[in-house]
This record gives C-alpha cells, sequence and structure tokens, in this order.
C-alpha cells in the first residue's frame, strides 16, 4: 500500500460507534445558525427578526467577496427568525447568526425541488447546485465546494473522494457509506461527469473494512469508481496526504490539488451534492458522531444545523461525571468549547468527550527537547518541528520561513509523539502567526 | 452534576498524546545496558557492578544537588542521570578507584550537562566528556586486568589481579589478540568492564531498535565505515579480513556505535545529518587508532562529532513535502 510520510497511529477508538446505525436527533426548539460555516467570506444575513422562513430557505446570501469564496446559509427548520445578532462560534469568536425558533412544521422553501441537469453543461449546472445549495468540504474543512470543482475543470485527471476519516473515534463518515451507500455512489458520479473523468477513486482506511466489502460489491460489473484501500494511519485524510498516497504526485506549498492535476472532495460532500439534486435539500443538516471515553452511549446522529451541542450530548447519554473536555472535531485538529450551548455547524462532523486520563496526559506540564527526532519522523510535511519550535522560542523568525514553518498543517502529528510533552503545534501557531504580522 | 455547573477545560489541539516519555525511554536504555553489565560482572567480578552502582549513585546525587541548589526542577526521575552513570562506569577500567569514578561523574553532570541547562542542552556526551576528563589520570585509566584474572568472584580489589593487554593494543602493534574472535565476543577479554562483550551490547542494541528508541542508521554506518576503511589498510602482516574484523569487535566501538553515537542530544536529529554524522564517526575513530598515541578511538571521535552536530543538521536539512526539487 502506498502512503505518505511519516504519521502515527494512535488508537483510533472507533468500536465506540462504528456499529450504531444513524440515528435522527429531533430538531430542537430554537437553532443558532452561524453565518460563516465556510473558509471565505462570511455569508451576508437575508432575513430579520420576525420573517418566517421554512426549511431550506436562503437565510445567507453568499458573499461576493474574495474571489468568490463563500457560500449560502440556509434555515434548517421552519418557524420565525427571532435574532440576528453575534452568538458564539464553536471557534470560539462571536460570529453573526441567525436564531430560528422552530415551529414544528418543518414545511419546506419553495425552492427545494428535484433537480434537473443539463445534460450539454454538465460542470455548470453541477457548479450551479454545489453553490446554491451551500456545499462545503464536509470533512471539516469546509472549502466551499463549488470553487474546488470549478478549479479543476479542464485541469483535473484525478478525482479522489475521501473516506479515510483518519481521526480517532470519528465514524460519520464510515456509516454513511455503510447506510447510504448508493446515494454516495450517485454523488460521486455526478462529480465525476462534472469533471468529465472516466474514473473516480474512493479511498478509504483499511480499518472500514465492512464498508469497503460493501462498496465492491455495489461496484461489481462497474468501472467508473475504483474503491483504493489505504493504509490506516494518521493524517491519512488530509487532503496533500490523500493525493499523496492516491497518487504519489505532491502539492507545491502554497499551491492548490488542482494545480497536480487532482480534485479531492469529502464523502459526505458527495452525499450532500446528490441530496441537492435528488430532493433539492440544500445542507441543512449533518451526520455527527457522538463518542469518546467521556460520552455514556455514544452515537452517530444526523443532527439539523443549528442544534445546541448540548442536545447531541443529551441524546447520547449525556456526558460522564468527570468528564472535563468536550471537542468539536477529532481529538488530533478538534477544538475545545467550553460552552456546550454553540451549535452544530457544517464541518462538525463529531462531538468527542475525552476522560480524565487523557486530559492529564495532555496538560502535563511541557519538559525539556531531548532531541530524539521523533517530531521529525513523524512529520507528513517533512518539516522539522524541533526546530521550528526552538526558533518561534527565540522571535527567530527568518529562520521559521526558511524552514517552511507555513507548510505546517498543524496535524498534531509531532506534539502527539513528543517525548518531552513539548507544546509544538502552539509554538508554530504563534510562530506563523509572528510572521502573518509581518509587514509584507 | 448539571452541565451548567461543569467548568470545561480548553486547551490547544492536539488533545491526545502518546505514551511514551522522556523517562520511558530512558528506562528501556537502562534495560539495554543489563546484559553487558551482567558480562561485566561475570568477567570482571564483584567490582564491575559496585563500580556501576557507585557510577549512578553519584550521577543522581549531582544532578538532584546541583538543581536542589539551585532552585530548578528536580529531574532525577527522568533517569537520564542514571543512564549516564551506567555508560560512564562501562567506558572505564574495572580497576578504576572509586573516588575517580565519582569526581568523572560530577564532571558529566555539572559541568558537561547541567551548566549548559540539563537535559537535553549539553553539547557533548556527559558520559564520554567525563571519560576523557578521567584521562588527567592517565595511569589509572589504562590499567587493564585480564578477564576473569580475580582471585575470586568477590575480590572487590583487584589487586592481585593479573593484568592483561586489550585486543586492540595487540593488534595495533601488529599481532592478532591471543584469543579467538569468538572468545572476544562474548567478553572473555581484558578492556573497559562494558565494551568487553560485543554479543550483550548487539542485544542492547537490537532491544532499542526493535522498541524505536534508536534507529540503526548510525550505529550501522559507523561500524560499516570502520569495517570498509580497515579493509582497505590492514596493517602489518595480518589478513585484511580479519584487521577489519577484529577493528569492529574491538575497543569501545559496540558501546560507542551503539549506546554513545546515539545520544539523543549530541547526536543530529535529521536523517541525512545522521548519516554524515556516522561516516565522521568512523573516520575519526580509525583516524585516531591509526596515527593517535594510544589505539582507542571511538570516544574521542564521538566527542568532536558531537560537537559538530548542529551544524549537521543544517547541512541535513531535508527537502520538504512539494518542494520544488
Amino acid at each position: 500500500m502506498r502512503s505518505f510520510h511519516g504519521g502515527i497511529h494512535p488508537n483510533d477508538g472507533k468500536a465506540l460507534s462504528r456499529n450504531s446505525p444513524i440515528e435522527l436527533l429531533a430538531a430542537p426548539e430554537q437553532v443558532v445558525i452561524p453565518l460563516s460555516m465556510h473558509i471565505g467570506a462570511p455569508a451576508k444575513p437575508r432575513v430579520s427578526v420576525g420573517d418566517s422562513v421554512s426549511v431550506g430557505t436562503v437565510i445567507g446570501e453568499a458573499a461576493t467577496g474574495v474571489a468568490g469564496i463563500s457560500a449560502p446559509v440556509h434555515s434548517s427548520v421552519s418557524g420565525s427568525v427571532s435574532a440576528v445578532e453575534e452568538r458564539l462560534h464553536p471557534n470560539g469568536r462571536r460570529i453573526v447568526s441567525v436564531v430560528i425558533d422552530n415551529d414544528f412544521r418543518d414545511t419546506y422553501d419553495a425552492s427545494v425541488v428535484p433537480q434537473v441537469i443539463d445534460e450539454r453543461d454538465y460542470s455548470t449546472d453541477i457548479i450551479r447546485i454545489l453553490h446554491a445549495a451551500g456545499v462545503v468540504g464536509m470533512g471539516g474543512a469546509t472549502f466551499p465546494a463549488h470553487y474546488k470543482l470549478a478549479s479543476g475543470l479542464n485541469r483535473a485527471d484525478t478525482l479522489i473522494i475521501n473516506g479515510a476519516e483518519c481521526e480517532p473515534f470519528i465514524t460519520s463518515d464510515h456509516r454513511v457509506l455503510l447506510e447510504d451507500t448508493d446515494a454516495v455512489l450517485r454523488g460521486i458520479r455526478h462529480l465525476r461527469r462534472a469533471l468529465g473523468l472516466e474514473k473516480a477513486i474512493l479511498a478509504v482506511e483499511a480499518n472500514k473494512a465492512d464498508a469497503i466489502t460493501l462498496l465492491r460489491e455495489k461496484l461489481k460489473g462497474t468501472d467508473d469508481i475504483e474503491v483504493r484501500v489505504l493504509k490506516t494511519r494518521y493524517p491519512q485524510g488530509s487532503e496533500k496526504q490523500l493525493i499523496q498516497s492516491v497518487t504519489g504526485r505532491l502539492v507545491p506549498s502554497g499551491k492548490l490539488p488542482a494545480d497536480v492535476n487532482c480534485v479531492v472532495f469529502n464523502v459526505y460532500t458527495a452525499w450532500s451534492l446528490n441530496q441537492a439534486i435528488e430532493t433539492g435539500l440544500p445542507v441543512i443538516d449533518r451526520v455527527v458522531t457522538v463518542s469518546g471515553p467521556g460520552i455514556v452511549r455514544p452515537k452517530n446522529l444526523r443532527i439539523r444545523l443549528g442544534t445546541p451541542v448540548r442536545a447531541a450530548l443529551k441524546a447520547a447519554g449525556g456526558l460522564k461525571e468527570d468528564t472535563r473536555k468536550v471537542l468539536l472535531g477529532g481529538p488530533m485538529m478538534g477544538n475545545a468549547i467550553y460552552d456546550l450551548d454553540v451549535p452544530v455547524i457544517k464541518g462538525t462532523n463529531s462531538i468527542v468527550a475525552l476522560s480524565p486520563e487523557q486530559i492529564h496526559h495532555n496538560s502535563e506540564v511541557e519538559g525539556s527537547c531531548i532531541r530524539c527526532g521523533r517530531c521529525i519522523s513523524v512529520c507528513p510535511m517533512l518539516l522539522q518541528p524541533v526546530y521550528l519550535y526552538a526558533y518561534e522560542r527565540k522571535d527567530k523568525l527568518d529562520d521559521l520561513k526558511k524552514l517552511n514553518i507555513m507548510d505546517c498543517m498543524e496535524c498534531g502529528s509531532c506534539a502527539y509523539t513528543c517525548p518531552g510533552r513539548l507544546h509544538l503545534v502552539q509554538a508554530i501557531r504563534s510562530g506563523k502567526a509572528k510572521i502573518r504580522a509581518l509587514p509584507q | 452534576m448539571n452541565d451548567t455547573q461543569r467548568k470545561l477545560i480548553v486547551s490547544s489541539s492536539p488533545h491526545l498524546h502518546g505514551d511514551e516519555d522522556t523517562r520511558s525511554i530512558m528506562l528501556d536504555v537502562i534495560v539495554a545496558l543489563i546484559p553487558a553489565l551482567a558480562v561485566a560482572t561475570y568477567i570482571f567480578g564483584v567490582r564491575a557492578l559496585a563500580l556501576a552502582l557507585v557510577c549512578c549513585a553519584a550521577c543522581v546525587i549531582f544532578e538532584w544537588g546541583y538543581r536542589f541548589l539551585l532552585k530548578k526542577p528536580d529531574s532525577v526521575l527522568d533517569l537520564s542521570a542514571v543512564v549516564t552513570g551506567l555508560l560512564l562506569s562501562y567506558c572505564l577500567p574495572v580497576t578504576v578507584p572509586l573516588w575517580a569514578a565519582v569526581i568523572g561523574s560530577g564532571f558529566a553532570i555539572i559541568v558537561v550537562k547541567q551548566l549548559f541547562g540539563g537535559i537535553g542542552k549539553n553539547i557533548m556526551n556527559p558520559a564520554l566528556a567525563g571519560r576523557a576528563f578521567m584521562f588527567s589520570w592517565p595511569v589509572i585509566m589504562t590499567h587493564w586486568v585480564g578477564p576473569r584474572a580475580y582471585s575470586n568472584f568477590f575480590d572487590f580489589s583487584l589487586a592481585d589481579a593479573v593484568t592483561g593487554a586489550t585486543p586492540l593494543a595487540a593488534l595495533f602493534n601488529g599481532n592478532l589478540p591471543e584469543m579467538t574472535l569468538l572468545e572476544k565476543l562474548v567478553g572473555q577479554s581484558g578492556g573497559s568492564m562494558g565494551e568487553i562483550s560485543t554479543f550483550a551490547l548487539l542485544l542492547g542494541g537490537i532491544y532499542l531498535i526493535w522498541r524505536g528508541i534508536i534507529s540503526w542508521r548510525i550505529p550501522v554506518i559507523y561500524t560499516a565505515t570502520v569495517f570498509i576503511v580497515a579493509f582497505l589498510f590492514p596493517v602489518g602482516e595480518i589478513a585484511r579480513f580479519d584487521w577489519a574484523l577484529w577493528n569492529i569487535c574491538s575497543g569501545g566501538l559496540a558501546l560507542g556505535a551503539i549506546f554513545m553515537a546515539t545520544d539523543y542530544t549530541t547526536s543530529p536529529v535529521t536523517s541525512r545529518g545522521q548519516v554524515i554524522y556516522a561516516v565522521g564517526c568512523g573516520l575519526l575513530t580509525l583516524f585516531i587508532r591509526y596515527f593517535g598515541s594510544y589505539p582507542e578511538g571511538v570516544s574521542y571521535a564521538i566527542l568532536v562529532m558531537n560537537a559538530c552536530t548542529w551544524l549537521l543538521d543544517k547541512a541535513g536539512k531535508r527537502k520538504v513535502y512539494g518542494e520544488a526539487h
């Protein structure tokens, strides 16, 4: 199996939720939907207090700002807008959000109708649908999908569908692959046709054997989607590493996958596109794994966007008595939250609660670097974290640039493996921020 | 407790951490050093064990005392001082007076390690630098006794022990040592107490590689360099293959290549840097063996290469992912 450089293999903890079928979480009385759930310019509010909205109504319009990288935002329930104001976002900042009181009627917006694709201009139509439905990179990166597809037009010779799901605990894509296989495959075929390619590669880590078997069965007799089994190794699902594992190509520093003729979409992005085509529904909910040793009954839930994390936790039996850390996203790259009322958003693939032992391990006092070099051997970007750390502490910004600090994607492999418990990722983040703050 | 009272901890990712820490690594090194200590005790009697314990105790006490007096956080529990103590004792003749061993330990821990800032900050291997310092007393540092030369196992003074030349000394006088290679490999030979059995050291080395503590790179390339260069330039009447083989099996080479040259702090972290470093160690070892006034090059070769570590890391910088070639 071809793979990427370095990486780590933590205990994946996926057994906690891998066999739990996706359950529907009832919509809450009130949803709080941030107008920024994607990379790029935040959407502009298109509703005001008192407006009534339906499921799928556009509440935030995609901004036309920087290179058009933005995405629209839709209502996930029907009801009335009770506030348009700054609310706490999972990223810790306050972001303009639309607060909607649910009337529990679930009426659909008039725009929610199955889409007909113009066979003569397939790609333009798919781009339009992706954009209108607010589809973003659903693996957690949340880069607007229409923009990505457009960047690959006439350039991409390889379409990779990312089903690696390499972060510990997360099983949402795994469950979608198992339970909604056909919808995912149809979504992949739309993307493949839009790019004018003969074949798409669906890349799945070897730890999802049941999904791999099922997919191969469904794909028997066809040759337009190849299931590629990847080594179970973190961060296999990182875009650059995935491209390297699948094609052997390396995306140059500061360039896009399209520059090496690749386009990568997440499994759930393909699923969301399929839903937008077949039902007309934009992204109004998503599958979220609620798991980790701090959760009473780990499970996978389909949750409306804007639902407070608290409601999702309750549906999973709540937090254990001694749980003190809740993450949105996986334990390697996810954000720790301090307020359980922050909403589930497009990029929330999981809610993970850690055990006291894990927290203790993580919050030990920073020790000394013994120069063991483990951080160097695990770095998938082939950087030298030990020196990035040392130079950052001494504010040697030129040296940091020479060592390509900006290429660090903060996967955390170095800090995971460091026997001295150095805060390597924090130091690198701080170094990057110092460089960004330099006058250009 | 309900969720509104619950205080959540916020910290930067990653939120998981591997189990390995500095202490567990040092523990692995100590385990890897045990076979050589067992052989030393068998060959030289109880004094070998005592010397090892004295060095360890001295290193730990110096480390603790220094940091206590300077009000720095205690670091004894990371076990690195124990490793330094063991390694220092391994490269001493078993007859060395205990007071000298204590002074050597003090130099290693205080001057070489702590004055530079403690673990991870020293620029030379503390054990080797301690040994080099102890050559202030050249006579006691070159007083070798032969294998099982004591009158009884518990003969602590070793006063009656028969002195004997080390294999390396014989070799560089142009003669094959008076023992078979197998005898040398299992440790039936004179020499520093921890270096005599190549097999025991190799066992420890394989353990360290298996546990992922060290990479094969430095020990293998170091040894290969010595073998190849020795093969090209045999001395006297000795067949070149025998010459090369005896060169890699004698002296402190196995101890140096497996346990000293691989010291994290004083060897390069980049793989290319490690290759240059290992070749450098090999070349310098032979240079000293061929041209030095006394035929033991390993420790000084490593100390010199230690000093180049920072430079080698710069030279060894690899191309990052996607960087133009």
